[in-house]
């Protein structure tokens, strides 16, 4: 059964193309992307061994890489990730308070899923926008110079 | 050649080489735990940190090169101060588990903590704890001791290729392993209990059983295929514990492979065979050595010359010298080592032994092969890492079989057929070979005629013509076809047109001594001829001989045609059986069970591929009143008053042999093309058989552990292709029996697997499971059970 979608592989041939036709391991970072969006966020096993065959890798070396990085899930997620740095322009700055907040108001700890499937609530390093700590993530926004009151109109805002 | 300096000592280095070469090779030690000579340079554990002159920060010596006038301090207070701050830190997550570690006493983190740790640690905090997942019946996992130097990651990718082990997860949260739970498959994955510097990984079949200064090492070689690693038999108070390599650049470097490592588990085997018993008037009698000899001898002498004998493949020289003396003494040539094989139409033109025409080192060098029914991999492990060496360097690997082998190298052309089809493949490399030029021989047009020639033959005759070193390598598979002769005699004419070299490894541990004996029915000792030539192993257990001697086989097992071999030895009048166990089947069809020493229990010789006598000792006693094959046979021997039995040790019969043939101890000769008959069409399902990689010889087969290895396990199956198995309607798993004319198997499971071609059925002989079946070639049925 496949599990990448046409639409996905297409995508994953566009990266490939990108690099020599010996080397089409280099796409692997690419495709766990492309799976991850396709599967709602997180990959399971069976798309990553999918991907390596259809990347001509051997499963491990693609776990390596999936596991390496923090961006790619490997847990169902809600359906917005917070990402909250934590790292230490950010810390300094008052990320304490942000993941406080966080953790009360939505009733779930660091690393946790809400139970209605909307928020997962994540700690992350720097993710380079130290010049407005604290800061997080939303899917693909960034939030920046977070308060207590500027994060509950951002959350009221999420669907 | 650059010249530096390490510890004021001028050092002469090559080029482009790295400071721990150049430093290990003036004898100067210098810490390390990632670096190995074998692997890519990794550089992450950071203990070999040098100070180098003019260089502000303590430098890798694993990876920095040398430079000319280089001045290198290995022992300065900055290099110490350095190494110790690494091995503090390499402390911080590694438990102190030492006395229950089984690395402990061999262990590089222990030794290194000894001279570069501290006595007491400053790290208060909690530890990284680690999760085991167990990888197999071989490697026993401990991951909280790992260091994360990835030297078995790097093995398995860069020397086995196959990458089954990663490290996942990063930081303190890296780890070694499978991610998903699984067993390790390589067949060179033991290799790894030795390459990690700690006891994360070590030996599942040893663990718990002695430290290593308990243990007594003797130099020993191994018997189970025809490369003849050289391994170190290690023992505690004359018990076997465990065996390891012995670094030999020019065969096994400083690798084993499992089947290597893990057989001496067989021979604890709990039917192991430890005192002499007869069989008289149907009943089974302890007895002791006289009154056993003298009643063999005696029904030995009974049959006349109506006597044959069949030898298994891992015996000594010296003892298949003195089996042929005793059967040749007694007026008879009826005696095979051959049995594997079931085609031998050609046996009077073939070489008079195998082996291969070059070095082994030499194989990392060639530019193209062609594999016929060779799995190279699985049946010479470590010839298969030479060849997977030559193919990383570009060479063309190229195969003809009946089994889309699992690769661990980048291959060419593959032509995958049915096994009776790999004749016409071979016609077609030929046919494609000769429109180059060269004419075509007797006899090869009325078989080419009908052959087309297709795109991969055309290729891997191009390819072969245009090698400067080619070789043309006879596997297994193809030695063990009813069409063997045909196809050695098109591996022949393929390769004088193409300018390669005909490779006949051989298969077993030591067919190349068991041919040089004369352990065979149309050559005698040192490969002369004999007046008329007995009987092969197949018809001699078709003639019904009077008497039958049999030397470490179990011919059921062992015989490439299980059936033949049960109603052969049901036939047969007397049979003596020098052996190292007593099967059910052994002691149903033998009327004397000897017991032999067996593997590492003997003093002798092997002969290996590239022609190398290598002699051993006695590593351990073999149990109870087991005796070397030699001295049974020196004293059957006598018994029988034949001339020629009066040698006081196995040095003494090697040299006899060897006075025979020659100082060279080989014999150098070529096999031609001959005429051969097309192959018989198969109608129906067509049958694949060759030996499991551990079902080849009675210790190897009685490995507890490598029989639960994936290896092991994927032997007691049948194998169809997908579109085979859903157009006769069976399913994955299910159990079959596997008909061959009246006879079938016993019910296997079936296995959907895609290597196999369509209309065919794979089947691995050697074991329990597939004891009973017939050859496994040529027509066959599957029945569900
Ligand atoms: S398991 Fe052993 S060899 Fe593998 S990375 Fe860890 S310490 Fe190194
Ligand atoms: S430290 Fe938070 S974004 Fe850089
Ligand atoms: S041996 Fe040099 S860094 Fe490990």
């Amino acid at each position: 059964m496949q599990l990448l979608s046409d639409a996905s592989r297409a995508e994953i041939d566009r990266w490939i193309a990108k690099y020599p036709p010996e080397q089409r391991q280099s796409a692997v970072m690419a495709a766990l992307r492309i799976a991850q969006d396709q599967n709602g966020g997180w990959l399971t096993n069976a798309l990553m061994d999918e991907i390596a065959a259809y990347l001509e890798m051997p499963p491990i070396a693609v776990y390596e890489v999936a596991t390496f990085y923090s961006m790619y899930e490997r847990e169902p997620v809600g359906r917005h990730k917070i990402c909250v740095c934590t790292n230490i322009s950010c810390l300094l700055r008052g990320s304490d308070e942000v993941v406080a907040h966080l953790e009360q108001r939505l009733g779930i700890k660091l690393g946790q899923t809400t139970e209605d499937n909307r928020f997962t609530l994540k700690e992350v390093e720097c993710l380079g926008a130290c010049v407005n700590a604290p800061m997080m993530q939303v899917g693909r926004e960034y939030y920046e110079k977070l308060t207590p009151e500027t994060l509950d109109t951002i959350l009221d805002g999420l669907e | 050649m650059v010249n530096i300096e390490i510890n004021g000592i001028p050092v002469q280095a090559a080029d482009g080489s790295m400071l721990i070469e150049a430093a290990d090779q003036a004898g100067i030690a210098i810490p390390r735990f990632c670096y190995h000579k074998k692997l890519s340079i990794a550089a992450n554990c950071r203990m070999c940190l040098v100070e180098v002159e003019k260089m502000g920060k303590p430098m890798p010596a694993c990876a920095t090169p040398v430079n000319e006038g280089m001045k290198v301090f290995t022992k300065s207070p900055k290099a110490i101060s350095a190494q110790r701050a690494v091995m503090e830190f390499l402390l911080i997550n590694h438990p102190l588990d030492c006395p229950i570690c089984d690395q402990g006493g061999e262990c590089d983190l222990q030794e290194m903590a000894l001279g570069y740790g501290n006595g007491t640690s400053q790290y208060g905090e909690a530890k990284r704890v680690v999760a085991d997942q167990p990888i197999g019946p071989l490697i026993a996992t401990e991951m909280t001791r790992c260091i994360h130097c990835t030297r078995c990651v790097r093995f398995g990718q860069e020397i086995a290729g196959v990458m089954e082990l990663g490290a996942t997860g990063r930081g303190e949260h890296m780890r070694i392993g499978t991610y998903v739970a699984k067993s390790v498959s390589s067949e060179l994955s033991g290799n790894v209990i030795d390459l990690c510097p700690v006891g994360a990984l070590t030996s599942r079949p040893y663990r718990y059983s002695a430290r290593p200064w308990e243990l007594d090492s003797h130099d020993s070689v191994s018997p189970h295929d025809c490369l003849g690693a050289n391994i170190q038999v290690q023992s505690r108070r004359g018990e076997l514990q465990r065996v390891l390599p012995r670094d030999n650049e020019a065969l096994n470097e400083c690798w084993l492979s499992d089947r290597d490592r893990f057989a001496y588990l067989g021979l604890a085997a709990s039917d192991r065979l430890s005192a002499p018993r007869i069989k008289r008037d149907g009943e089974w009698q302890t007895v002791d050595w006289d009154t056993a000899l003298t009643f063999a001898a005696e029904g030995i002498k009974a049959a006349g010359n109506s006597v044959g004998a069949l030898a298994g493949y891992s015996s000594t020289t010296e003892e298949y010298y003195l089996l042929q003396k005793l059967v040749r003494g007694l007026g008879s040539n009826n005696i095979d080592f051959r049995l594997r094989q079931l085609d031998f139409s050609d046996q009077a033109r073939l070489p008079a032994m195998p082996g291969l025409s070059l070095p082994v080192v030499e194989i990392e060098s060639i530019d193209a092969a062609l594999l016929i029914g060779a799995n190279v991999r699985k049946e010479q492990p470590l010839l298969g890492l030479r060849l997977r060496k030559a193919a990383l360097n570009g060479a063309a690997i190229h195969s003809v079989a009946a089994v889309d082998y699992a690769a661990n190298l980048p291959m060419g052309q593959r032509i995958v057929t049915a096994p009776e089809a790999m004749v016409a493949s071979l016609v077609a490399v030929a046919k494609a070979l000769l429109v180059e030029g060269g004419s075509a021989p007797e006899g090869f047009a009325a078989l080419a005629e009908k052959v087309e020639v297709s795109i991969e033959a055309e290729m891997i005759a191009a390819s072969l013509k245009g090698a400067e070193k080619g070789i043309v390598w006879v596997g297994a598979m193809a030695a063990g076809s009813p069409d063997a002769a045909a196809l050695r005699s098109l591996a022949a004419l393929i390769a004088d047109l193409s300018g390669c070299q005909l490779q006949l490894p051989g298969e077993g541990g030591n067919s190349a001594g068991a041919a040089l004996a004369g352990c065979l029915p149309h050559r005698a000792a040192a490969g002369s001829e004999v007046d008329a030539a007995g009987l092969d192993w197949r018809a001699m257990l078709g003639a019904g001989l009077k008497a039958l001697v049999l030397m470490n086989c179990e011919p059921e097992l062992d015989c490439a045609d299980s059936r033949t071999a049960r109603t052969g030895l049901e036939q047969a009048g007397f049979v003596v059986a020098l052996s190292g166990y007593a099967s059910q089947a052994m002691v149903e069809r033998c009327d004397v069970l000897l017991p032999m020493a067996m593997s590492y229990e003997t003093s002798g010789t092997l002969v290996n591929a590239q022609g190398n006598w290598q002699g051993f000792g006695a590593a351990i006693a073999a149990p109870g009143d087991a005796r070397p094959a030699w001295k049974l046979l020196r004293v059957l021997g006598n018994l029988l008053d034949l001339d020629g039995f009066e040698q006081f040790s196995s040095e003494e019969i090697r040299d006899e042999l060897k006075a025979l043939t020659g100082a060279t101890g080989t014999i150098a000769n070529q096999l031609r093309w001959q005429p051969v008959a097309p192959s018989v069409r198969v109608e129906g399902l067509s049958g694949i058989a060759e030996f499991a990689i551990h079902g080849v010889d009675p210790v190897v087969r009685r490995a507890a552990a490598l029989q639960a290895s994936i290896d092991g396990q994927g032997a007691s199956v049948v194998r169809v292709h997908s579109t085979t198995a859903a157009a006769r309607g069976f399913n994955d798993g299910q159990k079959v029996m596997l008909r061959t004319g009246e006879w079938s198997c016993a019910p296997m499971p079936l296995v959907v697997d895609d290597t196999v071609p369509a209309g065919c059925v794979l089947l691995r002989k050697g074991t329990e499971a597939t004891q009973g079946c017939s050859s496994g070639f040529g027509p066959v049925e599957l029945i569900p059970a």
